[in-house]
């Protein structure tokens, strides 16, 4: 299990950030997405994997999976969320200004 | 006997809280304005005089207040007798200037501004002087080089002062680094950043390998900001300030730092070979430079800068000197040449008041037509020369006897030849101003009539100049007890025999005294035609030099950044992507990993197919992102998995945030891709596709082996703690529900006001999208033909208006049992989103907007004061900040049910989480609104009831008929 959930983080990482290599504001959106999932994954999992063990209290049970990760991932996925939606707002507003939804500024001429 | 330490710090905030006052006051009149400048400079002088008894019998005022003890800084002042010499200089100067400034500026300039950045610089130049820590010293170092900058600046719609300001910014500010550097190393070698220890510990300083190099960065500090070859430049062109700046920085303040700098590290650094080499040197070339230039100056400001230049080399060069008797000249001559150079700076500044012109070549004449004020230049100007019986010519004999006897470059003649050419040079200049200037015969062609001008502005230089004649008269009496102190102070204790006094007999130094004078008086009559051999000799323009070698840095600078920051924003992520993995890889060859402690959790089948699908899924995003409404729900189906995989390991409040964060951000995109090109073209060649895809592995495999390698080991946490408090502490069983509203509440108090900001600035993009150039754009947008024509289905809008119930219900309940079961505030106001985002979805924008009665700016608003709210009330139970109570409570006919603090905190996660995300939607669809998207108002594009009646209605019209 536990390299299956690093598999996963890995081939998050990797294919957003390709994503986010490319030069069109759109697969760039995907690929920040994609980290995210990657991140937030990364994050929880430092909690380490527990199977059957939500931590919800109960009687009886004292094994529990690790609460903090979880609290810290649950905001962090809530604020990556507001991060994409800002983002997606600036790449239209810049998209429409600027007529094509490039990423990067157009090569520069030579000085003066 | 009382201590008066504790006004030390006082007195050096004093001007800074006192800067405040100018800016208000000029509101009340010129008067007010320069009163209330004047006010804190008193009180400080008052202050310095209560602890001055102290100083004067020998004693050091010290006070500490540890600021960042860590680093070695500290808010240490310390007073003895060289810090209230200049203190005093500094305080009783400001105040002449001040009385003067008010009478020279005239009514169209901004004098609140002026006395503003004339007491910041003030209190940066008290500060220096008093500090006892050389890193707060660093501190009021760099605010004197930047008030100056706003001072010689000060008319900044001439070109002269914003270029000459830039300069001395330039100059001083880069020293001022050195001097940062060196500092670091003298604390260093010394340990301890405290001035009354480094004093302590000459000696080993002194034998440190580190002593050069610190002592060389140290004074590249002290010499730009004292104006010393090949600094020199910055100060003439400083010029360009209104002559009271010029007054203060350039005889008691500013360039004196430098000075006082070296008199202040005297000993801890002087006394060796190097800094006597060094010093002497260029304090002798500056000496000698800037007399020489001085007596072909026309304009009456840029000959006294080059007289002060030559007079802080002449300083410097006696700092240099190493020997105690030389240091107690220096201090003495430090005082002299502020008399004098103040006053002839303000007297200056009177011609050039009355005149309108500073042009000596345009003047002459003026003792008959102004006579006080030549007569107050005129003692100055002899001061400077030297001439008995004023102060600047003891000061000098005694310069000139330390001269003769040091050996330099091969015996004493040098430095006695030098020295004495100097002195020449120095009386050539000063009778070349006061000839020049006030004698010869009256003209008729000044720009202005000139007399003398009001009282107001001759009271300063003349008290100035009673003192270059009291001190030259009686010197013993008036400086020699200052002097005692404050080189006692430079000197580290002892002083040698000496007493100041006007006659000091048939010596050397008086042979080159006449020499001086008699060479000087034939200089200056031979002026004429020096000027012309002077002015057709070439020689190297320091303003030109300094501009060429700015415009290369410029250029340079220039070229590094375009070749850093090309525009191209994928680049830099790829460079940092790349440049994080080297550093993990680097960190992991360090190695120390210990064996693997956990044993891995086994794979049953459901879960591997979930993982197949995540990797397909993915895989299957990078390959068709070309086609973008595919990836986009693609995106939602790796984002599902990963719920999945949530569910699976224990933590379902992250997979119900997961499901309802997923549906709302693809919902936004689905949005943005309205206005976005539906494909991305393949216009990466394939080389930089495999370069990204390389970078991207590379990251990838980092991160899941980092990943693997925590995963298998165990790790020591603190969430045992939240486990076995949520219910005794936080009365709630879900613990990650508990961390959120109660352990960690100050973190999701500060993230909802985040994320209601996220909210906010979305609306304001759009605003501002919508109303500026781009709005034309968006009125004439083309949307493609091929859309639905049933944009509103009717099953659609049936069910969503039916869900909408039991969805707000589903939310309530999951808000409700939050505290206790997987839910709450976050996931609630998810739901709650998503439930209405269907009725916008499905019955149309302006429909639902109809029906919407609260604003979601409101909601946002709310939902933060709420939590902030119900955090203070912990305050009135006499509780920190977002302490939470909670108690269970019987109400029939319920069961008996917990009312938790925590859950109006949760309400108002809930309103701000419902009213950002709401909003950003609202924001975006806005955009189509804009653009010319029609809207439904009807709820139904095809309503059958309508359809019916109008049957009804044709029918019964046929029937009619």
């Amino acid at each position: 299990m536990e390299l299956i959930v690093a598999v996963s983080i890995g081939a998050l990482t990797a294919a957003g950030i390709y994503l986010m290599l490319r030069l069109r504001v759109f697969p760039v959106i995907m690929g920040l997405t994609l980290l995210s999932y990657a991140t937030n994954v990364f994050l929880f999992a430092s909690g380490r994997l527990a199977v059957g063990a939500p931590p919800v209290l109960m009687d009886g049970v004292d094994s529990y999976s690790d609460p903090l990760p979880q609290a810290l991932v649950l905001t962090a996925i809530v604020i990556s969320f507001g991060m994409t939606a800002v983002l997606v707002l600036v790449a239209l507003g810049a998209t429409v200004e600027a007529g094509s939804d490039k990423v990067n500024a157009p090569r520069k001429e030579a000085a003066k | 006997m009382v201590s008066f330490s504790g006004l030390l710090p006082v007195m050096v905030l004093l001007p800074f809280i006192g800067a405040l006052m100018p800016g208000l006051m000029i509101r009340a009149g010129r008067n007010a304005c320069a009163t209330f400048t004047a006010i804190p400079t008193i009180l400080a002088l008052v202050f310095l005089g209560s602890m001055a008894p102290d100083v004067w019998n020998g004693g050091t005022v010290m006070f500490r207040f540890d600021w960042l003890p860590g680093l070695g800084l500290g808010w240490n002042f310390m007073l003895d007798g060289l810090g209230l010499l200049f203190a005093g200089m500094i305080l009783g100067v400001g105040l002449l200037v001040i009385l003067y400034a008010r009478f020279y500026l005239s009514p169209d300039d901004p004098m609140g501004q002026f006395f503003t950045f004339l007491l910041l610089f003030q209190g940066a130049m008290l500060g220096i002087v008093v500090s006892d820590n050389i890193l707060l010293l660093l501190v009021f170092w760099e605010l004197t080089s930047l008030s100056s900058f706003l001072l010689i600046g000060y008319w900044k719609h001439l070109p002269e002062g914003r270029q000459g300001a830039r300069m001395a910014l330039t100059v001083t500010g880069g020293g001022g680094l050195a001097m940062i550097a060196g500092m670091l190393m003298l604390g260093q070698i010394a340990g301890s950043y405290d001035l009354s220890v480094i004093l302590q510990h000459g000696d080993e300083i002194r034998a440190s390998d580190m002593y050069l190099p610190a002592l060389i960065l140290i004074l590249i500090g002290a010499f730009t900001k004292s104006a010393q070859f090949p600094f020199h430049f910055w100060l003439p062109h400083a010029m360009a300030a209104p002559t009271p700046v010029s007054a203060y920085l350039h005889s008691a303040t500013m360039v004196k730092a430098g000075i006082f700098l070296m008199a202040r590290m005297w000993p801890a650094l002087a006394g060796t070979p190097e800094w006597f080499w060094i010093v002497t040197t260029v304090g002798l070339v500056t000496m000698v430079l800037g007399a020489v230039i001085a007596l072909f100056k026309d304009d009456l400001k840029a000959l006294l800068a080059y007289s002060t230049v030559s007079h802080l080399g002449l300083l410097t060069m006696l700092l240099g000197y190493g020997t105690k008797m030389a240091a107690v000249v220096a201090v003495f001559h430090i005082l002299n040449h502020l008399t004098f150079k103040a006053a002839l700076f303000m007297s200056a500044g009177i011609v050039d008041h009355e005149t309108h012109t500073r042009d000596i070549k345009r003047l002459g004449g003026l003792a008959k037509l102004m006579p006080i004020t030549a007569l107050v230049a005129v003692t100055a100007a002899l001061s400077m020369a030297g001439i008995p019986p004023l102060n600047g010519f003891i000061s000098k004999e005694m310069m000139l006897e330390e001269a003769a006897h040091t050996y330099w470059f091969g015996g004493d003649w040098p430095i006695i030849a030098l020295a004495t050419f100097g002195a020449l040079m120095s009386v050539a200049y000063s009778l070349r101003f006061i000839a020049h200037t006030f004698f010869g015969p009256v003209r008729d062609d000044y720009p202005s009539h000139p007399h003398d001008p009001p009282a107001g502005m001759l009271i300063s230089p003349g008290l100035l100049t009673l003192a270059v004649v009291a001190i030259g008269l009686a010197p013993g009496l008036l400086a020699e007890p200052l002097v005692r102190v404050a080189a006692a102070a430079v000197t580290g204790g002892e002083l040698p025999d000496f007493h100041l006094k006007l006659w000091h007999g048939v010596t050397p130094a008086l042979y080159m005294s006449a020499v001086a004078v008699a060479g000087g008086l034939l200089a200056m009559l031979a002026h004429r035609p020096l000027d012309r051999a002077w002015i057709a000799a070439p020689r190297p323009e320091a303003k030109a030099i300094f501009d060429r070698v700015m415009a290369a840095v410029a250029r340079a600078s220039q070229v590094v950044t375009d070749a850093m920051h090309n525009g191209a924003i994928s680049r830099y992520l790829g460079i940092f992507t790349l440049a994080t993995v080297l550093l993990g890889w680097a960190a992991w060859q360090g190695g120390g990993l210990p064996a693997p402690t956990r044993e891995m959790l086994p794979v049953p089948p459901l879960v591997g197919v979930g993982f197949v699908l995540l990797l397909v899924a993915t895989a299957s995003v990078v390959a068709m992102h070309h086609t973008r409404f595919r990836a986009l729900i693609l995106v939602s189906v790796v984002g599902l998995m990963v719920a999945f995989g949530f569910v699976y390991l224990s933590a379902p409040d992250l997979a119900m945030t997961q499901i309802t964060v997923d549906t709302v951000t693809t919902l936004l995109l689905l949005i943005a891709l309205h206005f976005l090109p539906k494909e991305t073209p393949a216009e990466s060649p394939a080389l930089l596709r495999l370069r990204d895809g390389a970078i991207a592995l590379a990251a990838g495999a980092g991160v899941a082996f980092l990943a693997y390698t925590f995963l298998v080991r165990d790790v020591s946490t603190i969430s045992d703690y939240h486990l076995a408090n949520s219910y005794i502490g936080g009365g709630g069983d879900n613990v990650v529900n508990v961390i959120l509203v109660d352990f960690r509440g100050y973190d999701t108090y500060g993230e909802i006001i985040v994320l209601g900001i996220a909210g906010i600035i979305m609306f304001a993009l759009m605003e501002g999208l919508l109303t500026g150039s781009s709005s034309r754009k968006l009125r004439n947008w083309h949307f493609p033909e091929d859309v639905s024509r049933d944009r509103h289905p009717l099953m659609m809008v049936v069910v969503t208006r039916m869900m909408m119930p039991i969805a707000a219900l589903v939310g309530v309940y999951i808000f409700l049992r939050g505290h206790n079961m997987p839910g709450g505030g976050f996931v609630a106001g998810l739901v709650f989103s998503i439930a209405l985002l269907m009725q916008y979805m499905a019955s149309g924008f302006g429909w639902t907007m109809a029906r919407k009665t609260i604003e979601y700016h409101a909601m946002i608003g709310f939902g933060v004061v709420i939590a902030g709210l119900t955090g203070m009330g912990a305050w009135l139970a006499g509780q920190p900040f977002l302490t939470s109570a909670f108690g269970y409570f019987q109400v029939w006919p319920f069961e008996k049910f917990e009312l938790a603090t925590a859950s109006l905190f949760d309400l108002g996660v809930f309103l701000t989480v419902l009213g950002a995300v709401m909003l950003m939607l609202y924001s975006l669809s806005r955009l189509a609104r804009y653009a010319g998207e029609t809207v439904n108002v009807e709820p139904m594009d095809y309503d059958p009831s309508a359809r019916i009646a109008d049957a009804r209605a044709e029918d019964e019209k046929g029937l009619e008929r």
